[in-house]
């Protein structure tokens, strides 16, 4: 029976949690704009590698973000000079980001709690 | 809201999205490559990197879409590139539901409007017909009268008889058809002139006193082109002055659904316009029907009760003329309980094998959409391999399984409303105003809808197992002969089912049309062939009393005198006729207690001419038929049927000269003994008649027999002529007896010709089903045919390897439909006279009906298993 991996069709690694990729992009833009490819870049070099994001994945979300007005996009020429749609938060997207932060927060903290004392008894 | 402009910007935003997405491989591509690696590995691994550029494209969009309609349309829209690539499989699955919702539709349509929908008149829904026993034609006038008065329960009653009149409005007079109502019948069905004014109770004022007519709407638009100055008009009516006082509402026919009367008429003017005094006559139980609203809050069952609480008052008052059976009631439309039955059993039939007939179509489509699922198994293994998802190949399937059928559901609805409108204006007995009333309102539509959908998602779903379990590695390594095996697969039981129901349908069909054919040359007790009959109302005509026998004697010569015809008899009405046969109670000689419950039966009554036998063609068995020496002055005498004989006198070869009692006393001699024959309807049992002497018991309306070898036009046409001559006035129908027995045959007619209509669907389905098989299996297995051909395999096994697995199906289905459609038919037999199952010809014709469907339907795919050409075969791929 050969192996098909079936995995690569649906549950691909699209989204770490429902919002995780959209907080992440917000985040980074809220330091300073950039394009899709440096968006990528930027995000697996701070989290040290550790998340691995599908680069095509990026842009569903960054569709997402545009259409509810949390980012903005405007053709430009780089650095480098070359043709780049550059992504920039808007007013709206850092009021969401901060609610995403503290409610994410908020989030880990439970989840720490739960799964502490767990952690103790087993490691 | 900016969904508006943002459609007209989508296709911006998707621009935009391409070519970000490319300039990001690009990126990509020129870093891998400044890091050292050849053009190539790089631009393979961005690619990798990016992962699957098209899903996430879609994906992308999707965020900007409506998102199930817009990539419904995108379904939409490759289910119709893919249906339009295999046209052959389009068209067959479109017909096959065409002619399946189609049908369900009619059956659908006609059912709704005789038996769902309410009357259309107020308040429907509390509206009661009152019926003695299941009969309901059994009241007088008088029992009306005094149930009218007597019941609590009903906020009011009516009453009406049904009767035909020779309306003259100054012009060509005419034959009607008309309503006696009670005075207050309008009112009771609360219904609103649609011009001028009703008569009410308080038009009456005893016999005679409202000489007044109501014109219903059609017969006003016809005869008098929707003059709206007829109200007040006087017409005469059977020759008497009469004034038109209003016009009843468009689509106003009363509670009979399948009548429309022309006229409607005071009844208590009964007398002068028919000459019959029988308004008092409280044995004479000649009302069509009795109708009433239920006062609020009385139930059916507490009506019925009041009823019978009235009745057994007048059982006691009258015991003489009041019959034993309790009143029951019945819903209005279809005639009480007599017609409504039968109708409604017989069209809960024809729903239930349409049904069946869509269920072997999804069956049928089913099958087909497997084999084209088969067939596609590399397309969907590739697109699952690269990445589409199982629910959207699903999805795509139903969305064509949908199409089809929605595209069969409109034109099977198409097809449907054009023939119920036929249906609707067709007069399918000439001499009577009996018409299909079907009109569609949204319940057929929404019916045909609903079956499309649910069809479409039946046979969508057949090919789902197979796509869930699809292994793309498997499928693409393979190629499709792969999967081809020799085990039962879900085709094969659905081609089973399929033709186990077809062979239902072809059964009752069959069944039904033996049934007719048998019944249409059963012994009528008469020879309907080289006969003509002449109808005439004397008293219509203006003739009473002595007048009425002299003329009848003078028409009858005048007749006879014309060159050609044979002999010349007359009948007050003949036999199988409808409505149905005159009949009267008898006794036998020794009994005494003359009551309705003492009588020994209730016999169908003839009054003939002298000739009538011969003329009829009934065979005189013993004894003497009439003279018109018969008359007022002999003895009463009659002929009797050999039923009668064996039932009343109690002997067959005694009979002539017994002798029998009539209701008031009269002792009858018995003079001869004719052939036993049917006299209401083909369906009865074997019935008594009796015949009496014109001139002893006179009519005033008779029906010329004419029998001659003549041609019946030229016939009618000199008949006509003589028959003017004698009285310019007279109101006459002239048509082959043939012809007039349409009517009695129309039930059965119907019942045949819509079975019949089933079966060839059911014939066709099987058809298309095997074809569909047989063919399949032809192509996914023409190698290795042309494998077996190259090594010199002989046609026969050819044939047998190609087509072996369809015949073994079809006997297997063939055999369970047979065994079914026997079970089947025993429901069939109460609806469809002398249809029996168990009928050799039926068996072995549907045997060889499916055998022959069979060979036609296997006849082009063992053309192509044959000719199969091995070196052309192996040469391709």
């Amino acid at each position: 029976m050969p192996v098909v991996n079936k995995a690569m069709t649906e549950t691909n690694s699209r989204d770490l949690f429902p919002g995780a990729l959209e907080m992440m992009i917000l985040e980074s833009l809220r330091r300073e704009p950039a394009h899709g490819y440096t968006l990528v870049q930027h995000i697996q070099q701070r989290s040290n590698s550790l998340l691995q994001v599908e680069e095509g994945s990026l842009y569903p979300a960054l569709q997402r973000l545009l259409k509810a007005k949390l980012v903005k996009a405007e053709w430009e020429l780089s650095s480098t000079n070359r043709r780049v749609r550059t992504y920039q938060i808007t007013a709206a997207g850092l009021r969401r980001l901060e609610q995403q932060i503290s409610s994410f927060e908020r989030m880990f903290e439970g989840i720490s709690l739960v799964l502490n004392p767990g952690r103790a008894t087993t490691s | 809201m900016d969904w508006i402009p943002q459609i007209f910007r989508r296709r911006k935003f998707y621009e935009d999205l391409s070519e970000e997405i490319r300039l990001h491989i690009e990126e990509h591509t020129e870093q891998l490559m400044r890091d050292g690696m050849s053009a190539e590995e790089a631009t393979r691994a961005a690619r990798r990197g990016f992962g699957n550029r098209m899903l996430l494209e879609e994906r992308s969009r999707e965020v900007w879409q409506w998102p199930a309609l817009e990539s419904i349309w995108a379904d939409v829209r490759f289910a119709l590139r893919q249906l339009r690539k295999s046209p052959g499989f389009t068209i067959t699955a479109v017909l096959t539901l065409t002619l399946a919702i189609g049908a369900n539709a009619v059956v659908f349509g006609v059912l709704n409007a005789l038996i769902l929908r309410p009357l259309n008149v107020p308040q429907a829904e509390s509206l009661f017909i009152v019926q003695h026993g299941s009969d309901v034609g059994s009241h007088s006038y008088p029992d009306y009268f005094d149930l009218r008065q007597h019941n609590r329960s009903f906020d009011d009653l009516a009453v009406f008889a049904i009767s035909q009149s020779g309306l003259d409005t100054g012009k060509d007079p005419s034959n009607v058809w008309q309503y006696e109502t009670s005075g207050n019948y309008f009112d009771v069905l609360r219904v609103q002139p649609y011009l001028g004014r009703f008569f009410h109770t308080s038009d009456e004022h005893g016999p005679n006193s409202a000489p007044y007519v109501v014109l219903s709407y059609a017969y006003w638009h016809s005869h008098f082109q929707d003059d709206r100055g007829v109200v007040g008009r006087v017409v005469r009516l059977n020759k008497h002055p009469i004034t038109i006082l209003g016009v009843a509402p468009p689509g106003f026919q009363g509670t009979v659904l399948f009548f429309a009367s022309d006229i409607f008429v005071p009844i208590v003017n009964h007398e002068q316009l028919s000459g019959e005094n029988i308004l008092n006559a409280r044995g004479d139980h000649w009302m069509f029907e009795m109708v009433g609203h239920l006062k609020p809050g009385v139930t059916p069952a507490q009506a019925t009760a009041d009823l019978n609480s009235v009745d057994s008052y007048l059982k006691k008052s009258y015991p003489k003329e009041e019959g034993n059976e309790p009143y029951t009631l019945a819903r209005p439309g279809l005639h009480g309980d007599s017609l409504g039955r039968p109708t409604r059993a017989f069209l809960a039939g024809l729903m239930l094998l349409s049904g069946l007939i869509l269920l072997a179509a999804c069956a049928n489509l089913g099958s087909l959409f497997a084999a084209r699922a088969a067939d596609r198994s590399r397309e969907v293994a590739l697109r699952l391999a690269l990445g589409s998802s199982r629910n959207r190949i699903l999805r795509q399937l139903f969305t064509e399984s949908v199409l089809l059928s929605l595209a069969g559901g409109v034109a099977g609805l198409t097809a449907s409303i054009l023939l119920l409108r036929r249906l609707s204006v067709w007069r399918p007995v000439p001499q009577f105003p009996v018409h299909v009333p079907v009109s569609l309102d949204a319940n057929v539509y929404l019916l045909a809808l609903v079956l499309a959908l649910v069809s479409g998602v039946l046979f969508g779903i057949v090919p789902v197992r197979q796509i869930l379990r699809a292994n793309p590695y498997e499928i693409v390594k393979a190629g499709s002969t792969g999967a081809f095996g020799r085990r039962i697969t879900v085709r094969d039981v659905l081609l089973v089912v399929q033709i186990a129901i077809c062979v239902v349908l072809v059964t009752s069909s069959m069944v039904a049309v033996r049934g007719l054919m048998r019944s249409m040359h059963s012994n009528f007790g008469f020879e309907p062939r080289n006969a003509m009959l002449v109808d005439t109302d004397l008293k219509a005509a203006g003739y009473s009393g002595e007048r009425i026998p002299a003329m009848q004697r003078r028409m009858i010569d005048a007749i006879q005198a014309i060159p050609g015809v044979d002999s010349v008899g007359s009948v007050n009405y003949p036999p199988l006729e409808i409505p149905g046969s005159w009949q009267s109670l008898v006794y036998t000689d020794a009994s005494g207690d003359l009551s309705p419950s003492n009588a020994a039966a209730d016999p169908s009554m003839y009054n003939i001419s002298p000739d009538y036998f011969r003329a009829s063609g009934t065979s005189l068995l013993a004894g003497r038929a009439f003279s018109w020496h018969d008359d007022t002055n002999a003895p009463r005498v009659a002929v009797v049927n050999r039923e009668f004989a064996s039932k009343i006198l109690g002997s067959i070869p005694d009979a002539v000269g017994r002798y029998f009692k009539l209701r008031d006393g009269t002792r009858v001699r018995v003079v001869g003994l004719v052939e036993d024959g049917k006299y209401a309807n083909l369906t009865e049992d074997q019935q008594p008649a009796m015949f009496f002497p014109l001139l002893q018991s006179p009519a005033s309306w008779i029906w010329l027999v004419v029998r001659s070898s003549r041609d019946p036009q030229q016939l009618a046409v000199a008949m006509r002529s003589v028959l003017r001559d004698i009285d310019p006035g007279m109101v006459l129908a002239i048509r082959p007896w043939r012809t007039e027995l349409a009517g009695t045959l129309f039930p059965s007619r119907m019942a045949t010709v819509s079975l019949g209509v089933l079966g060839m669907m059911g014939a066709m389905l099987s058809i298309t089903g095997i074809f569909g098989m047989a063919a399949y299996s032809v192509s996914k297995r023409l190698k290795e045919l042309g494998i077996r051909v190259a090594l010199g395999a002989q046609r026969k096994e050819v044939l047998q390897a190609a087509l072996g697995r369809a015949f073994k199906l079809l006997a297997i289905g063939s055999a369970v439909g047979l065994v079914l459609g026997i079970l089947a038919s025993r429901v069939l037999a109460s609806i469809v006279y002398q249809a029996t199952p168990r009928d050799p010809v039926v068996l072995v014709g549907v045997v060889l009906a499916m055998a022959a469907l069979g060979l036609l339907a296997t006849w082009i795919p063992a053309q192509r298993a044959l000719s199969v050409n091995p070196l052309i075969l192996l040469h391709e791929d």
